[in-house]
């Protein structure tokens, strides 16, 4: 039974794993990095320009700091979990990756590898599982450090995350009638060869943005990670790389919302009003990759734009939103394109 | 109780109007302004490739001065010392003997001149104190170290350099400053 396994195929998706998961710690490396220029160009002043030609090596330096840093454990009974908290952050947020089309096909030693890990036709249920477990993550964190405080922070924070998930969810299916498939490649397929998402589902993309924006805890509901900053915060306890996992954990989130965001409603790897079957099949590849990277670029500079001009939301406003203004909202958007759906199919 | 002035405003307590409660439209035109300051000149100066221009009167560090010739100004009166708000300055003088004429000006001499950079505050009274033009205080900051020792500056590290045998420094470390009329 084992001799049958295609070990071509095996060695194919292990490289292909590999890959993507550095690509996706790489990018969210230069992300921190990003951040800090981007808030710094937004303030009237310039960011880290020192290390290294034009700051480019800030992020090394900054894992070298937390790599130094002493670990502290505060001296109580669970030391497992206290250690899994970070471990679970950091493992929900890279395993999202799997299942995004990053580009099409690729042909390389005679062998198509298409360029996704794990074709499964329930993408985005897989994604949205995925991203319901990184509450473990903060719960768990929040408990283990046997403070108060921080149990308060991350209590927020987890109600943050199940709230505007049901909002996010409520907009996804909307998005479902039209597209008839939660497989994120024939989404990017469908868009290929006809309108964006964006075009048949605006105020869907708002409602999901809102919603992407409050599950990577940033500005305006980033309560669990600011406010709690003056407090404590489920990240008081933490130390050294611990530390640096939950905050890495923040960005990988942040890239892998831009990445299925541009996936589902901009088309993912298509570049529109281009033919691409007229390039050779790896060029194509290349110029679909290019592309998901500039959208996702563009969507990571929203997210930072927009942190640095709106303060941040109190906890009964962001309650408020979250179930007594978006959810009524995402179901009448649900509605409408149920009507809609129905007046053109007679 | 009556106002003081008229620049008094009652504060609004109206309700929030339908496109204040959207708070898209108020988030996009701060959006919009956040974004035009991408494109504003940075006040930010990149310390230490450039530096900021300091105006002629700056206090900085302190310099003992030398005449044309190269001889030291200083002849240890002490009224810098006197005059110094946190007793900073320590002298001990000398008289200049026979071969010397071309180091010192006049027949008394500082032999051992020390200020205590922890405690100087850069007032500049020793400089206005000073009658021979012989301490002034230049556009430098006193650069940091690690031992207390190290601060208390000496003659040497104080004196201008020679205008004959290093004359850039020397125009370089008078500045911008104009020069005071001696009384001799």
């Amino acid at each position: 039974m084992l001799l049958t396994v295609d070990l071509a195929l095996l060695l194919e998706k292990l490289i292909l794993v590999v890959v993507v998961v550095f690509t996706s710690l790489g990018i969210a490396m230069y992300t921190t990095f990003a951040e800090r220029k981007v808030a710094a160009i937004l303030q009237d002043r310039r960011g880290p320009n020192r290390a290294g030609p034009f700051g480019l090596l800030q992020p090394l330096a900054d894992g070298m700091k937390l790599f130094f840093k002493e670990e502290i454990i505060p001296n109580f009974s669970s030391k497992f979990l206290f250690i899994l908290g970070p471990a679970l952050a950091m493992l929900t947020a890279c395993m999202t990756s799997a299942v995004i089309p990053w580009g099409d096909k690729v042909e390389l030693f005679g062998r198509t590898i298409s360029l996704q890990i794990a074709d499964v036709n329930i993408g985005v249920l897989y994604v949205f599982g995925v991203v319901s477990l990184g509450v473990y993550g903060i719960m768990i964190g929040a408990w283990a450090s046997n403070n108060k405080f921080s149990l308060m922070g991350g209590m927020r924070a987890a109600s943050q995350i199940i709230s505007y998930e049901l909002a996010m969810g409520i907009s996804l299916i909307a998005l479902l009638m039209i597209t008839g498939t939660l497989s994120l490649k024939e989404m990017v397929v469908q868009q290929q060869h006809g309108y964006w998402n964006i075009v048949l589902q605006p105020l869907g993309f708002l409602i999901f943005l809102v919603c992407a924006f409050a599950e990577c805890n940033r500005t305006p509901f980033d309560l669990p990670e600011a406010e709690n900053e003056l407090i404590g915060g489920y990240h008081t306890e933490y130390s050294s790389m611990k530390l640096g996992f939950y905050l890495f954990s923040e960005y990988i989130n942040m890239f892998v919302s831009s990445v299925v965001m541009a996936t589902l409603f901009f088309g993912g790897y298509d570049v529109p009003w281009f033919d691409e079957s007229v390039l050779a099949p790896n060029i194509a590849a290349i110029v679909g990759v290019t592309a998901l990277m500039i959208k996702v670029v563009a969507f990571i500079f929203l997210f930072m734009w927009v942190r640095w001009t709106i303060p941040r939301f109190r906890y009964d406003q962001l309650m408020h939103l979250g179930w007594r203004i978006l959810i009524p909202l995402a179901l009448f958007n649900m509605l409408a394109t149920g009507g809609v759906i129905l007046y053109f199919n007679k | 109780m009556q106002a003081l002035t008229n620049k008094a405003q009652q504060v609004s307590r109206k309700p929030m109007s339908f496109m204040e409660k959207m708070y898209l439209p108020a988030i996009f035109k701060g959006m919009m302004i956040t974004f035009s300051h991408i494109f504003k000149k940075k006040p930010t100066i990149n310390y230490p490739e450039k530096q900021r221009p300091f105006s002629p009167v700056f206090r900085g560090l302190q310099i003992l001065n030398r005449d044309e010739e190269g001889r030291e100004n200083c002849t240890a009166c002490g009224l810098c010392a006197v005059a110094c708000p946190a007793e900073a300055i320590t002298m001990e003088g000398a008289e200049r003997l026979a071969g010397e004429e071309h180091l010192y000006k006049e027949e008394k001499y500082a032999a051992k001149y020390e200020i205590n950079m922890l405690r100087c505050i850069f007032c500049g009274l020793c400089e206005e104190a000073c009658p021979k033009d012989a301490i002034y205080l230049s556009e430098t900051f006193t650069p940091a170290d690690y031992q207390r020792k190290q601060f208390i500056y000496s003659k040497n590290d104080l004196l201008i350099p020679h205008p004959k045998e290093n004359p850039e420094a020397y125009q370089k470390a008078l500045g911008n400053r104009p020069q005071k009329a001696t009384s001799n």
